[in-house]
């Protein structure tokens, strides 16, 4: 179903990683990128896993919640794996067979970045788990606040990115009352080629674009009404305020980052 | 035997995670071909849950669904066909119109059953004829129209595959009052002169009350009560414990009877509320 789509699905808390600023957590998933990045050896991934198993355990988001999250990315990490296991050139080969061989360093390559994109992911959805998309949205605009000097239009585009991430709910939900409307006058999505296929979704887009287009109507005309006029002059409810746990938990991801690079400069 | 059987319908969602919930449980009620059957219940009874079964777009989590006495899952690649027979008109269906013109919206039900040339489009013309519209409507777009003329394009859209029985989930919500009384004229006309099986959800008690022959209750994924219009609304302290309403008649009834009057409160329409008190003026009591 639809519905069981899970795509940057904040679930509410009360725990020191949902009472992070925002902010904190996006320079965190930052350095923790940039640490994923830069870790060459089991020792930095090992690391890296740590940081994460303390993360998810902070953050109490169930296990299952994060693994769940790696599905629809499966096909991706398992073809990566695959194609680094069997096609990294290399010395010291202990199976062939045709253009097919595994190297020692294919091995390494394929764990490496099977972990690398696993991590990835986990840790940068656990960033959407914890942090609800309005303060996350809230917390991008105050970083990216340097870049207004630039003419870049940093409020409106954070706006654009809260609005859409709000409707997707939305709209999935209206996407399965269309599809079972639709599915009521007899619709077949599932049968044919692909052509059929992509024809008989039809039904399904123009209704669908059709509500949007209502929707944004609708919020717009809303949004004026309570004179929203963009960014200029609008004060913030919540004034996002770096504390003390931002300070402990930044310089910790530094700290984690220095380490990394210090591993790979000894070449461990 | 009745044209439709619910046998001991439970439908549960998100089975083995936190949110499992039944929506509708342990539900068996029959439909006799030619009735009028009004379902009520507050929001969140389980109404949509139950409808979406009777034509295969869910999946009970157990029980059965006998359309003239076959299991409409016995066949699980046939259920397109059951969706022929049971037609089932969604809430605020207008939103599902998608051609460009109402013609084609309309032929989009019975194309995909299989209908072409004449019999496409007689049955075209026989659904809109049947919700009042007019031949110029059909070569309109559907967006042109007003919000009560796609409603009966969508209607008609279902209507046009001629369907055994006719599954209605608020029809009339949101129209204005001169719109619901057309829609609800069409609908009582397609009943009588098709001899059609309709199902009616609705909130609204004066809408039931005065189209149906049969009421169902539902509260919290259970029948409540069942029965005539007339037997339902004796039954005022339960419809309104379980959030519901009587009509407003029947309201009136009730608080004539509190002043003293002799009535039988069990009415449901203006006219028999008429008879009961012009008898009593007749007979000189203290009216």
């Amino acid at each position: 179903m639809l519905k069981d789509i899970t795509l940057g699905q904040y679930f509410p808390g009360n725990t020191a990683a949902h009472k992070l600023d925002p902010r904190t957590k996006i320079l965190l998933v930052v350095l923790y990128i940039t640490a994923l990045f830069t870790a060459k050896s089991f020792l930095a991934y090992g690391l890296m896993a740590l940081v994460l198993a303390v993360c998810v355990r902070v953050s109490k988001v169930g296990l299952r919640a994060l693994v769940k999250g790696l599905k629809p990315v499966l096909f991706i990490i398992v073809f990566t794996g695959v194609l680094n296991l069997f096609f990294t050139p290399g010395e010291g080969i202990l199976w062939a067979w045709g253009p097919l061989h595994i190297t020692s360093s294919g091995l390494r390559n394929a764990a490496f970045m099977v972990l690398r994109i696993m991590l990835l992911i986990m840790g940068t959805f656990l960033l959407t788990y914890t942090t609800s998309p309005i303060s996350l949205t809230d917390g991008l605009e105050r970083l990216l606040n340097g870049l207004k000097r630039f003419h870049v239009p940093v409020h409106e585009l954070t706006m654009i990115m809260s609005i859409a991430l709000r409707f997707i709910p939305t709209l999935i939900e209206e996407t399965d009352k269309i599809m079972s409307a639709q599915k009521a006058r007899g619709a077949d999505f599932e049968s044919g080629n692909l052509m059929e296929k992509a024809k008989a979704l039809v039904p399904i887009l123009v209704p669908l674009f059709i509500s949007a287009f209502r929707r944004a109507d609708e919020l717009a005309t809303a949004m004026e009404c309570r004179c929203y006029h963009g960014g200029e002059g609008r004060t913030k409810l919540h004034v996002l305020k770096y504390g003390r746990r931002d300070y402990t938990a930044l310089a910790l991801g530094v700290l984690v980052l220095a380490g990394v690079i210090a591993m790979r400069a000894f070449g461990r | 035997m009745p044209i439709l059987e619910i046998q001991n319908l439970t439908h549960t969602y998100g089975i083995g995670t936190p949110f499992q919930r039944s929506a509708v449980e342990d539900v068996s009620f029959s439909v006799e071909k030619g009735e009028f059957l009004g379902i009520i219940g507050h929001t969140g009874s389980g109404k949509s849950t139950l409808i979406q079964h009777l034509n295969g777009l869910l999946k009970p989590t157990s029980g059965q669904i006998l359309l003239e006495g076959r299991d409409i899952w016995a066949e699980p690649k046939k259920i397109r066909n059951i969706r022929f027979q049971v037609g089932l008109v969604f809430q605020y269906p207008e939103y599902q119109l998608f051609e460009e013109t109402v013609y084609k919206d309309i032929s989009f039900g019975p194309k995909n059953q299989g209908k072409a040339g004449e019999e496409l489009d007689h049955a075209v013309r026989e659904a809109a004829r049947l919700v009042g519209l007019r031949d110029e409507h059909l070569e309109k777009s559907p967006f042109e129209l007003s919000g009560g003329q796609k409603r009966r394009v969508a209607l008609a859209g279902v209507l046009a595959m001629e369907p055994k029985v006719l599954v209605l989930d608020e029809p009339t919500a949101g129209l204005d009052p001169a719109g619901r009384e057309n829609l609800m004229a069409n609908i009582r006309e397609y009943h009588r002169h098709k001899n059609a099986t309709i199902i009616l959800v609705s909130h609204s008690m004066d809408e039931i009350a005065q189209n149906v022959d049969r009421i169902l209750v539902l509260k919290s994924a259970h029948i409540l009560m069942g029965g005539t219009p007339a037997e339902v609304f004796t039954r005022v302290e339960e419809l309104l414990s379980a959030g519901l309403d009587v009509p407003q008649v029947t309201r009136v009834a009730l608080a004539l009877r509190d002043r003293g009057l002799p009535i039988d409160s069990a009415v449901y329409t203006v006219e028999a509320l008429e008879r009961q008190l012009l008898a009593l003026k007749r007979g000189g009591g203290p009216c």
